[in-house]
């Protein structure tokens, strides 16, 4: 392409030059537009910690809320409940909380809660997605059955605590939002403990 | 896999693609070897430009359509949310906006340099014909696109234009009452001017750029000269004006690109409402159907046919003879019966013609914006306005004449491109 | 030709200026939204007087302490009136239906008033109160002639008097005056000033990203020049090759 007399060398640093810097910008342009995707300002809001009161919430009932569009479950256990999650560790896939994506580091231990008795848990099956049906009673489910959550969709089991059984298709345990207690009963989902 | 190793030896994996895809083969034909005249000056940027202008509308359109709610309830407070609440919204909405401003001004020097040089001339009718229907496509994409904010302007300027379809006697009424799916506009024609804006429209109009282009290499660029290049050829067959596309005229659209993209950065960044040409200020009030703003005025690049729609005190008339400024350029190529191309070379009656006629159409742009009744220099705006409506089509007229009756006097166009 | 076209293009600019205000005399708000001090005390009289009743409900009160430079508890500490929810927008106190009650009409949302309207048409707007016995809300403006908006900045500027003057077969308002009687807190360039922060943030609820655009405009087209001088010498360098 070059003719007798183009000096080569400045054409291809200027090619290169050009490439770069053209490249970088088109780089700088790419941001603003994939940025762009991030949850808004309204979603952001929207997304913004909720409070829970459990001060009237009876020992085996539930009150349902949402924080960030996905259902956030707030139980209260019973002593029986509460006693029944040590006996079950062999039965159990993850009894230790070990995966750490699941749960706060404040509810790692075995009742998975900041308060043994209030289970704060987001519903929604570790295998695909789907809510799982809440059975507290012992029997419910089977003659074996000590309380605990329950998919419909592919019969994944958990103990009152989100712990997955073993041998059911679900892989870990029910996710636990970040909450604080707030005292007189107050839970705010979506704040961490620490930050109080 | 095991394709691609065997043809290694014949080219690699571009061999590969190239005997399964005429990639190679396309790449020559309209860029390494599409050989283009060496003397395009200025106004040649601006058909690289409109294309990068395009590319431009369609991702940041494609973004906004992301965030943008198509209701007469949710429009104009998405907008809003879209300037506001969503990271770089303002930025991608800017962008859009003064990339539909920055089309028409690009779209309208391209035009001119194409009246200068005799681009529409044989053998570059179908070229200047795809053109003209982009260009009218742009208008209405254009103006189906300013419904979307639902602003006031948006609500009052599609009221007015939508209410130049109930002028056509006899089934005017029902036209408008179609177009509108209403009876007066609402979410229900916010509805449908959106798909037409963001699907119908766009895929229309890269189809005929496609064409547009095709067309144009299919006869070859004209040039300042209006000389044809291919009647010269060296032993290889090759125009001796001509230069191959790539590199040099690919790395001169670059330069190009940057010039444009300053000013393009300036608007974006320092005036994105243009003084209120770009973005008008009413726009900025939700649309109200039970409350017109003081002054409408459409958006700066439509102003012209407005002043000529305006300047016809009857209500049809001025629609027809609005239709009619767009349609006689459809018609130039045969309107112009010169036998010389480029201006350099053409009578002087047709210099004076075609700067009366830019003026023409500066001015009643110009007078688009201001109200009929105001004064300058001595005449209302709808005097003015008519004054140079005659001007404008004097032009079509004054041309045919001229060159069907043999008084242009010319003169001698050389062999080969002068620079 | 060169000549006749930049007169054209001179003209062209000029009346652009002038067609986008629209209103012929309007004073000058001269707005500068990276002004913080000026943004601070605009936001304070804005939430102490204007907020009661007009909503900027596209705003949210997050968007406030980065323009303001100042942080999220001085926001809801000291502008802020009642509770407070991440997230929340700037709403008015007074509902609508009371509005409507009380004034006959719905105070205006002043999100994108300074944009609709322009700057400089708030600021004089804001100038242009006078005490009138006759209007229902004992108060006129001369520029929104009949506004129902009371003189809520008073007890600063003082009691503005009208003087007219008879203007064919009409009377016109010549001139505001606050005499020194009915003066207010604040002298008159001060109540300017006020105003013209009042100004300022509304010009900033507008467009909260302005300032911010100007800035990173600043190095696009430091940028864009870069490239554009690179692009020049290459353009240069292959053309060696035609000349």
């Amino acid at each position: 392409m070059s003719q007798v007399g183009a000096n080569n060398s400045r054409r291809r640093f200027l090619t290169g030059a050009v490439s770069v810097v053209g490249g970088a910008g088109a780089v700088a342009v790419a941001v603003p537009f994939l940025a762009y995707w991030n949850p808004s300002a309204t979603t952001r809001a929207a997304g913004a910690p909720v409070e829970v009161d459990t001060s009237t919430l009876e020992p085996g009932q539930r009150v349902d809320t949402s924080w960030r569009g996905q259902p956030v479950w707030v139980i209260r256990r019973s002593e029986a409940a509460i006693d029944n999650l040590s006996e079950l560790d062999a039965q159990l896939r993850d009894p230790n909380s070990d995966v750490e994506s699941q749960q706060p580091a404040y509810a790692r231990n075995v009742h998975r809660s900041i308060d043994p008795e209030l289970l704060v848990v987001v519903p929604i099956c570790t295998h695909l997605g789907c809510i799982p049906s809440f059975m507290p009673q012992p029997g419910s489910l089977s003659a074996d059955w000590l309380g605990g959550f329950f998919c419909p969709c592919h019969g994944s089991r958990f103990d009152m605590a989100g712990r997955v059984y073993s041998g059911v298709p679900a892989p870990t345990n029910l996710p636990i939002p970040p909450y604080r207690m707030a005292g007189d009963g107050l839970i705010v989902i979506g704040e961490d403990e620490e930050a109080a | 896999m095991s394709d691609a190793t065997t043809t290694k030896a014949t080219g690699g994996l571009l061999g590969w693609v190239d005997a399964r895809f005429p990639l190679t083969k396309m790449w020559n034909e309209h860029i390494a070897e599409y050989y283009a005249p060496k003397n395009f000056n200025f106004w040649y940027y601006f058909g690289s430009l409109a294309l990068i202008v395009l590319v431009n509308q369609l991702l940041t359109g494609i973004w906004l359509t992301m965030n943008y709610n198509p209701s007469a309830e949710g429009a104009f407070a998405s907008v809003e949310y879209i300037m506001r609440d969503v990271e770089w919204g303002w930025l991608i909405r800017y962008m859009h906006s003064t990339g539909a401003s920055a089309f028409f001004v690009v779209v309208y020097l391209h035009m001119f340099r194409a009246l200068m040089y005799g681009s529409y001339q044989k053998p570059r009718e179908l070229i200047w014909i795809f053109g003209m229907m982009i260009y009218l496509l742009l208008m209405a994409e254009a103006f189906m696109g300013y419904l979307l904010p639902w602003g006031q302007m948006s609500f009052w300027g599609a009221q007015v234009i939508i209410s130049l379809f109930g002028a056509i006697p006899g089934v005017g009424e029902q036209l408008a009452l179609w177009i509108r799916g209403d009876y007066n506009i609402s979410g229900v024609t916010l509805n449908r001017f959106f798909a037409l804006h963001v699907v119908a429209l766009p895929l229309a109009l890269v189809g005929l750029v496609v064409f547009h282009i095709l067309a144009l290499h299919e006869v070859g660029s004209n040039n300042p000269d209006g000389v044809d290049i291919k009647k010269n050829k060296d032993s290889s067959g090759k125009p001796k004006d001509g230069i191959p596309f790539h590199p040099y005229y690919t790395v001169k659209d670059t330069f190009g690109l940057g010039v444009f993209l300053i000013f393009f950065a300036a608007v974006v960044f320092f005036a994105p409402e243009m003084g209120g040409l770009f973005l008008e200020p009413p726009n900025f009030e939700p649309a109200n159907p039970l409350q017109t703003p003081e002054h409408i005025a459409p958006v700066w690049y439509f102003t012209a046919f407005y002043s000529i729609l305006r300047a016809v005190p009857d209500k049809f008339g001025g629609v027809v003879l609005m239709g009619l400024a767009i349609f006689m350029l459809f018609l130039l190529p045969w309107i112009d019966r010169g036998k010389v191309r480029s201006i350099r070379y053409r009578g002087l009656g047709h210099k004076v013609a075609l700067g009366l006629f830019a003026a023409a159409f500066v001015f009643l742009s110009y007078l688009g914006l201001k109200a009929p009744s105001d004064i300058i220099v001595g005449f209302t705006v709808t005097l003015w306005a008519q004054i140079w409506t005659v001007v404008y089509f004097g032009f079509f007229v004054f041309l045919y004449v001229y060159t069907a009756f043999g008084f242009e006097r010319t003169k001698p166009v050389p062999e080969r491109v002068t620079d | 030709m060169k000549k006749i076209a930049l007169a054209l293009l001179l003209l062209l600019v000029s009346s652009v200026a002038f067609s986008a205000g629209g209103y012929a005399d309007l004073m000058k708000a001269r707005v500068d939204v990276s002004d913080e001090a000026s943004l601070q005390r605009g936001a304070a009289l804005f939430t102490n007087l204007c907020i009661s009743c007009h909503s900027a409900k596209y705003v949210r009160w997050n968007a406030l302490p980065d323009a303001l430079g100042v942080s999220m508890e001085m926001v809801e500490d000291n502008l802020i009136y009642g509770s407070y929810q991440e997230g929340n927008m700037m709403r008015a106190a007074m509902r609508e239906a009371d509005a409507e009650r009380w004034f006959g009409a719905s105070a205006p949302d002043l999100s994108l008033t300074a944009r609709s309207r322009g700057a400089d048409w708030v600021y004089t707007y804001l100038n242009s109160f006078y005490r009138d016995p006759d209007a229902s809300a004992g108060w006129n403006n001369t520029l929104l002639v009949n506004s129902s908006m009371p003189h809520v900045l008073w007890t600063l500027q003082g009691v503005p008097e009208a003087k007219f003057e008879e203007v064919g077969d009409e009377i016109a308002v010549a001139g505001i005056r606050v005499s020194e009687q009915q003066a207010g807190m604040l002298s008159e360039e001060e109540f300017q000033q006020a105003t013209r922060d009042i100004t300022n943030f509304m010009a900033f609820l507008a467009e909260p990203v302005r300032a911010k655009r100007q800035e990173i405009g600043v190095w696009v087209i430091g940028f864009l020049v870069i490239f554009t001088i690179l692009a020049y010498l290459l353009k240069r360098e292959y053309w060696r090759d035609i000349h």
